[in-house]
């Protein structure tokens, strides 16, 4: 939805004053750590100032141990346990299989006919951000006032009352998400992980130790967003060489931080879109990058060669079946939606069997939402997608159809080793769900964020109900 | 003539005859709202069912389809669209939904602005849709005009009934579409009626007052059989107040056929939706307070006002509606998981079917002509490989008015071009 509505929000941010936030010069601003003058060593490898001022307070809530047993178990890597067993204790997964002893004082469901599987992890949402309602007011997914603003950092706009983070985890079994700003912009700005467990703060939500990404756009909306403005780019030639000519002054920014980390001197000047694209540069930031055709893909490719980043997944990428050999190749995953097709133009050439080719011939897939309706369905969404695949004679497990929705993502979002599949010492970040997840007949049942009991069908009191919903015509009701 | 130079060879076939068939031996689906008959037959006779159910005969001489105990069931009634006017939602040029800037609203004609040739139509043919309720957007007026419900067959002619019925915005597109309030729509709305009716009484005296008119000529006489109650007025509405003041409406104009599209809310208005026989056509599973007019969306919103006794079919207003009403066999198959949900309130299998076959064409008053198996319907008919609201299921045939109907997409083209990604003796242009 974020996509599709983006121009009438535009529209509506046409008439707002431009402000162009590039700060310069702000030197030793933001926690900078000078380094002392009695030494002409720098501060050291990325410690020239603060790399995460706002940090994670998010902390998991208590559980207790559990064991699910006579349940179906997708592990989130391919692998598949019929009639299985999962224990998890302290917020951690720790042990899976046929059979698993139970420790004294451990809660044991029976999951006799139901599914046990890793929490769903959309790589692509804009809860928060552009919450519900949609209100002007509270549309802030999009800084459209300049084809770059890796300044800003969607944290900043995330209100954590969006009332979608409940949908997203008691019908969706969401249990992470990538909070991105909008596609207006070449380089639209940081975006943040979350653990989808309410807080009061958007750092209570913030997934502890997760990279930040940096969202880019291709394609239509940028050079649509500028060219009614009368200014660069216009054009998809010119989307590339705005985005060139920005991340050679990043490599210059990137090379004088360096210089001072290793030698000290005088400290350079703080440019906080160049951080964010100077963090791109040395590996610590991952690039995640709409871009629809394949066409522009492997353009942003070569472009990411040229400058020496790594761009770790295309989103909206409708087309990547048509290179699916090339994504392979650059090691670029593509996340995708099952069926959306049609509503511009560069997404003319959608086919359902996407993710299956992608699959099929060997690249890294995963699917994802871009939508408060969809993230609630991303199960079924595979579902579809599995299903054209098999109709096309692409043979794909369930078991590892379900890396769509939980491993690819959390390896794109440089979170693999934590969470996204059921792997001892990992996350328990897990979905007991009331059937095949793979059927529309089917939902969550439990949903359990580091371990902790956050969604329970059978238990109206385990169901959030945000700030905005609280006092609200059927606030507390099934959803 | 142009358009039709630009249709690919098979448009360019005559229309070919209605046709005639037996599909015996299904799991038989009527549509509705009954449970599914086994080892069932339904018969088509020149493009209509003339019987369906258990003991049923087939004639000799007609055509014979074993269906080997697959599912067969009428066509999807795609309840509320904008199929066929679109073509590509960004690109304006491929848009007739709306007119930003024309005088005219109620008097805009759907009808004669639907593209067989449209992409979405082959696409939502393939999986099992076979009519369509299409309407007009709003653009500069409460009213949109006047659409039409079409068959999505591989022919020149889909149009099934042309005008009928009017769309209105009311909520807070509505108000904003009257000027910026729900009350300057409400007194856009009897100011229409009022001058409809003046219209009515003596055609040929009515005022046209050119550009300062509220109503142009064309817009009263199209209004005349809204007030008359010959055409049903669908308006879009979410939130329960406004529910209750539209049906407020039909104190001062007993005759109007409402029927409300969206309906968010409508479960906080069941019984009073139900007490003035209200029909339908809702968003099955919103569930998030998007607007204020939506605070207490809710997925249960469709079980919950069928509950009520309320004719409530499934549609697709602002969710894709352009492409997507393929969608809503799932959409229909969630409503049946929220009966295994405690609290939540769901449809059974076959009242969810129904929902996305019979009662969108009765809330428009065409449950006589498609929607089901029922004799006398349209011989839309879909054979499934599985249960059709699951999403592993395909469509293994479709015949529209008894006829065998194309399922190859611009979509399967692709898939077949790109199924190796690399180039092969020559470049990709040249496999098709």
């Amino acid at each position: 939805m974020a996509d599709r509505i983006l121009p009438a929000r535009l529209r509506a941010l046409l008439g707002t004053a431009a402000i162009t936030a590039l700060l310069a010069g702000c030197a030793s601003d933001g926690g900078a750590k000078p380094a002392t003058a009695s030494t002409k060593a720098g501060p050291g490898a990325g410690k020239g100032f603060a790399h995460d001022p706002y940090p994670s307070t998010y902390k998991p809530y208590p559980g207790v141990p559990t064991l699910v047993i006579h349940v179906t178990i997708f592990d989130g890597e391919g692998g598949r346990i019929d009639n299985g067993a999962v224990l998890f204790a302290d917020g951690k997964i720790v042990e899976l299989g046929q059979s698993v002893a139970a420790p004294a004082g451990a809660t044991v469901i029976d999951g006799t006919g139901k599914t046990l599987t890793p929490g769903i992890i959309d790589i692509h949402s804009h809860l928060g951000d552009y919450p519900s309602p949609g209100v002007q007011a509270n549309s802030d997914g999009n800084e459209a006032t300049g084809p770059i603003t890796a300044d800003v950092w969607a944290e900043h706009s995330v209100w954590p009352q969006d009332p979608g983070f409940s949908r997203a985890l008691v019908n969706g079994g969401v249990t992470t998400l990538q909070i991105l700003p909008g596609s207006a912009n070449l380089m639209g700005g940081r975006s943040v992980v979350i653990k989808n467990v309410y807080a009061r703060t958007e750092q209570g939500m913030k997934f502890p130790g997760a990279p930040y990404g940096l969202k880019m756009a291709c394609g239509e909306n940028p050079k649509r967003v500028y060219g009614s403005k009368g200014r660069e780019p216009s054009t998809r030639m010119g989307n590339i060489a705005v985005d060139r000519q920005t991340w050679a002054r990043a490599a210059e920014y990137k090379r004088k931080w360096d210089k001072y980390e290793k030698d000290g001197g005088e400290i350079p000047g703080r440019d906080i879109a160049m951080d964010t694209l100077a963090g791109v540069l040395s590996g610590e930031i991952l690039v995640q990058n709409h871009c629809y055709r394949a066409d522009e893909m492997a353009i942003v490719m070569d472009m990411a060669k040229e400058f020496g980043y790594h761009v770790s997944a295309f989103h909206h990428a409708v087309e990547a079946y048509k290179i699916a050999d090339l994504l392979k190749e650059n090691g670029t995953c593509a996340a995708v939606w099952a069926d959306w097709w049609g509503f511009k133009m560069e997404s003319y050439d959608a086919i359902g069997e996407n993710l299956a080719l992608l699959q099929k011939n060997g690249a890294c897939a995963m699917i994802h939402s871009d939508d408060a309706n969809g993230i609630q369905r991303l199960n079924q969404e595979v579902a579809k997608a599995l299903a054209s695949g098999r109709h096309a004679g692409i043979d794909i497990s369930d078991a590892v159809a379900w890396e769509w929705l939980t491993y690819n993502p959390a390896k794109a979002l440089g979170i693999a080793d934590k969470t996204g599949s059921l792997k001892p010492g990992k996350m328990a970040d897990v979905v007991l769900w009331n059937g095949n997840p793979f059927s529309v007949y089917t939902r969550p049942e439990k949903v359990w964020i580091d371990g902790a009991l956050l969604y329970d069908a059978n238990d109206p009191k385990r169901r959030p109900v945000s700030d905005f919903e609280l006092g609200q015509p059927g606030a507390g009701d099934t959803k | 003539m142009k358009r039709l130079l630009l249709l690919s060879a098979a448009f360019l076939a005559a229309p070919a005859a209605a046709q005639s068939v037996a599909i015996t031996n299904a799991r038989l689906v009527i549509g509705d709202g009954s449970a599914p008959i086994e080892g069932g037959t339904v018969i088509v006779r020149d493009g209509r069912v003339v019987a369906a159910g258990k003991a049923v005969a087939v004639p000799a001489g007609i055509a014979t389809v074993d269906a080997g105990g697959r599912w067969v069931t009428p066509g999807i009634v795609a309840g509320f669209t904008r199929m066929g006017i679109v073509e590509v939602d960004g690109v304006d040029e491929t848009n007739d939904a709306g007119a930003r800037t024309s005088p005219f609203h109620a008097a805009i004609d759907i009808a004669p602005a639907v593209n067989p040739a449209t992409s979405s139509i082959p696409l939502n043919r393939a999986e099992g849709v076979t009519r369509a309720i299409v309407a007009p957007d709003n653009a500069g007026s409460i009213f949109a005009g006047q659409g039409a419900v079409i068959d999505l067959a591989a022919d020149r002619s889909p149009i099934t009934k042309a005008r009928a019925f009017q769309f209105m915005e009311y909520g807070e597109g509505g108000a904003r579409a009257a000027g910026g309030s729900r009350p300057a729509a409400l007194i856009a709305f009897r100011n229409a009626i009022a001058q409809a009716r003046d219209y009515a009484r003596d055609p040929a005296h009515y005022a046209d007052q050119g550009k300062d008119a509220l109503l142009t000529r064309a817009d009263a006489e199209a209004l005349v059989p809204v007030v008359n109650g010959r055409m049903p007025l669908l308006i879009h509405v979410e939130r329960a107040a406004d529910m209750l003041a539209l049906i407020e409406l039909k104190r001062d104009f007993p005759a109007l056929k409402l029927v409300f599209v969206g309906a968010g809310e409508g479960w906080m208005v069941a019984h009073e939706l139900a007490a003035a026989h209200v029909p339908v056509i809702a968003s099955a599973l919103a569930d998030l307070p998007e607007s204020f007019d939506q605070l207490g969306a809710t997925q249960s919103n469709v079980g919950r006002m069928k509950a009520a006794g309320v004719l409530v079919g499934i549609g697709t207003i602002n969710d894709d509606e352009a492409r997507q009403a393929r969608r809503e066999k799932q959409y229909a198959g969630n409503l049946v998981a929220l009966t295994k949900l405690p609290g939540a309130t769901g449809l059974d299998w076959n009242a969810a079917f129904a929902a996305i076959t019979s009662a969108p064409a009765e809330a428009i008053g065409l449950g006589d002509e498609i929607g089901s198996l029922k004799a006398g319907r349209r011989g839309d008919v879909v054979i499934w490989d599985g249960d059709p609201l699951e999403l592993g299921t395909a469509v293994a045939a479709v015949y529209i008015d008894g006829i065998k109907q194309p399922l190859r997409t611009r979509q399967d083209a692709l898939r077949e071009r790109y199924m190796v990604p690399q180039e092969g003796a020559l470049p990709k242009a040249y496999e098709r």
